[in-house]
């Protein structure tokens, strides 16, 4: 945490995320960095905002964040909670969901994710987890929000496994592809936020974090940065704001013993 | 029609060398106690199914009782990877593991594919993904009234599935709530299935519209309360987040992880050994 501005940038990140999810929308929320921003959303300024985990929770509302994407404090603060053939038949694929909030852990210059391997598919020098819900979430959502932590490793010159679509070859490409939904609208980082060029669809900073420079935004990228003409400051993160994501992740701590707070 | 029966049974009866065996549980439920029987009958050239792999095939994978695994996401759920499927995967320890990678839609409509008797499942999914380019199980199909290209994957069709659940009545009907998965999909799509429960009682009392298995679809019932820790039953435990945590360190080497699958899978008899010797190791109750 930085002494004079009192918020870490990983706090400045998870606010920044939170704002983005309007009050009232239907969001399908990964686990991690995501769940975190969304429930900040629920607690903050979007009460009615409707949190849908994979798992099958519809409207969940945890008072602590979830470990896992199926914790017991996610279905017994559902609305319902329904089987997984149905969230993906009925809810995602039946065109139910407005954001579908993710995380990754590579991405591109046209918001491409890759969570499969690093390396080739054959002989991966790191296996990752895999696809999960993400593919059908990022390609059918209303729209996507990516939360992730921007380094070289993770903002990188060429995927070598897209494992969920972004803008594919940006321009016109995602939309001959088929694909419904209109793709990541923003991409949230610990450094600022990304928005994709409306032709080229290539990210472009358009709000830089308090305190970042964006020479050090450039550096946190694998590929020559676009920055927007119009670069914004993002709007520190407000003493209430901060309160109830402290809050939240106190709770979590409490309850899960450790580990929850690193995405504060 | 199923018998209510030991789990060393059932395993011995019902789970054959070579199988295609799924142990589903989406978070929730998951047959752990299940997934040691088999290890401790050296269950072996199984074709694991399973959408996240969890704890429960990282300990089968790092033993050796699988060939191939079918599968959507392969991590340690809040926690990180799972290490001994990647070192299976990355290194080929203690065996290659062949492998057949979906998303979770692509997996979930599988089953129901399979449940419904019908040769493959269709969907809008993988568009723009390389997963087809991996997996030739993910084709295409030409909607035959609009034309639209969808997703094709073919029907999961299990030799055995496993399943956890809270109750079981004496004759064997099943009831289950909370966080469902695929289990209902997973054992309708199956051969064989066999699950164990929480607790049996003299009357299942179910309500209207509750997730049961009729005794009449299952091969086994198996009393094993806690069968699902680290995982959790609804209403009768939480889940062990701290051995999520624990395991970590536990699998992470070759050594650590074949001492602990030693001391608490292959030398105790059954579950409720498991978890007097998961008591002697860590000081707290397994579920």
């Amino acid at each position: 945490m930085s002494a004079e501005r009192g918020f870490s940038r990983t706090e400045a990140m998870t606010v920044a995320a939170s704002r983005l999810l309007r009050d009232g929308a239907v969001c399908f929320v990964g686990i991690g960095l995501p769940s975190t921003a969304a429930n900040l959303a629920r607690l903050t300024h979007a009460p009615e905002v409707v949190l849908i985990y994979e798992s099958g929770t519809i409207g969940a509302r945890p008072q602590v964040l979830p470990l896992s994407i199926g914790d017991g404090e996610l279905s017994t603060s559902a609305d319902t909670v329904v089987s997984t053939p149905e969230i993906f038949r009925y809810w995602l694929q039946g065109g139910r969901i407005d954001v579908g909030f993710l995380g990754a852990a590579q991405i591109d210059r046209f918001a491409n994710i890759n969570t499969t391997t690093i390396g080739s598919y054959e002989r991966p020098k790191v296996r990752l987890p895999g696809a999960g819900g993400a593919p059908e979430i990022a390609g059918m959502a209303g729209e996507v929000f990516i939360v992730v932590e921007q380094t070289p490793r993770t903002f990188v010159e060429r995927l070598e496994f897209i494992t969920s679509t972004g803008f594919l070859g940006g321009a016109d490409a995602r939309k001959r592809s088929g694909l419904r939904g209109k793709g990541p609208s923003a991409v949230i980082t610990d450094l600022g936020i990304l928005t994709p060029d409306e032709a080229t669809k290539e990210l472009t900073l358009t709000s830089i974090h308090p305190g970042v420079t964006v020479e050090q935004a450039r550096a946190a990228t694998g590929w020559p940065l676009k920055v927007s003409d119009l670069l914004q400051t993002t709007r520190a993160p407000e003493a209430g704001e901060l309160a109830a994501l402290r809050e939240l992740l106190r709770r979590t701590a409490e309850k899960h013993g450790r580990g929850e707070a690193a995405h504060g | 029609m199923t018998r209510v029966t030991s789990l060393r049974e059932a395993v011995r009866d019902f789970v054959r060398d070579g199988d295609v065996v799924a142990l589903e549980g989406f978070t929730h439920l998951i047959p752990h106690a299940a997934g040691h029987e088999l290890i401790r009958q050296r269950k072996s050239e199984l074709t694991l199914v399973r959408m996240t792999p969890d704890l429960v095939y990282d300990q089968l994978i790092g033993m050796g009782c699988a060939r191939k695994l079918i599968f959507s996401w392969a991590g340690n759920p809040g926690v990180g990877s799972l290490h001994r499927f990647r070192d299976a995967v990355e290194h080929g320890w203690p065996r290659p593991l062949e492998i057949e990678e979906h998303s979770h839609a692509g997996m979930a409509n599988a089953y129901v594919a399979g449940a419904s008797n019908l040769p493959f499942a269709v969907l809008r999914g993988y568009i723009g993904s390389d997963l087809p380019k991996q997996n030739d199980r993910i084709r295409s199909v030409r909607c035959p009234f609009t034309g639209e290209e969808l997703a094709a994957v073919p029907a999961l069709r299990p030799d055995v599935t496993i399943v956890h659940a809270q109750k079981a009545d004496r004759l064997g009907n099943v009831l289950l709530w909370g966080i469902l998965g695929v289990q209902k999909e997973a054992v309708l799509a199956a051969r064989r299935a066999i699950v164990t429960v929480e607790e049996i009682v003299d009357e299942l009392k179910p309500w209207p519209n509750a997730c049961v298995l009729p005794r009449w679809i299952l091969s086994a019932v198996c009393h094993v309360p806690g069968g699902a820790h680290p995982s959790y039953a609804q209403g009768y435990s939480e889940r062990d987040n701290r051995f999520y945590r624990e395991w970590d360190e536990i699998s992470r080497s070759r050594e650590t992880f074949t001492a602990w699958m030693k001391r608490h899978v292959l030398d105790t008899e059954d579950f409720e050994q498991f978890k007097r010797a998961f008591a002697a190791s860590t000081g707290r109750e397994a579920a």
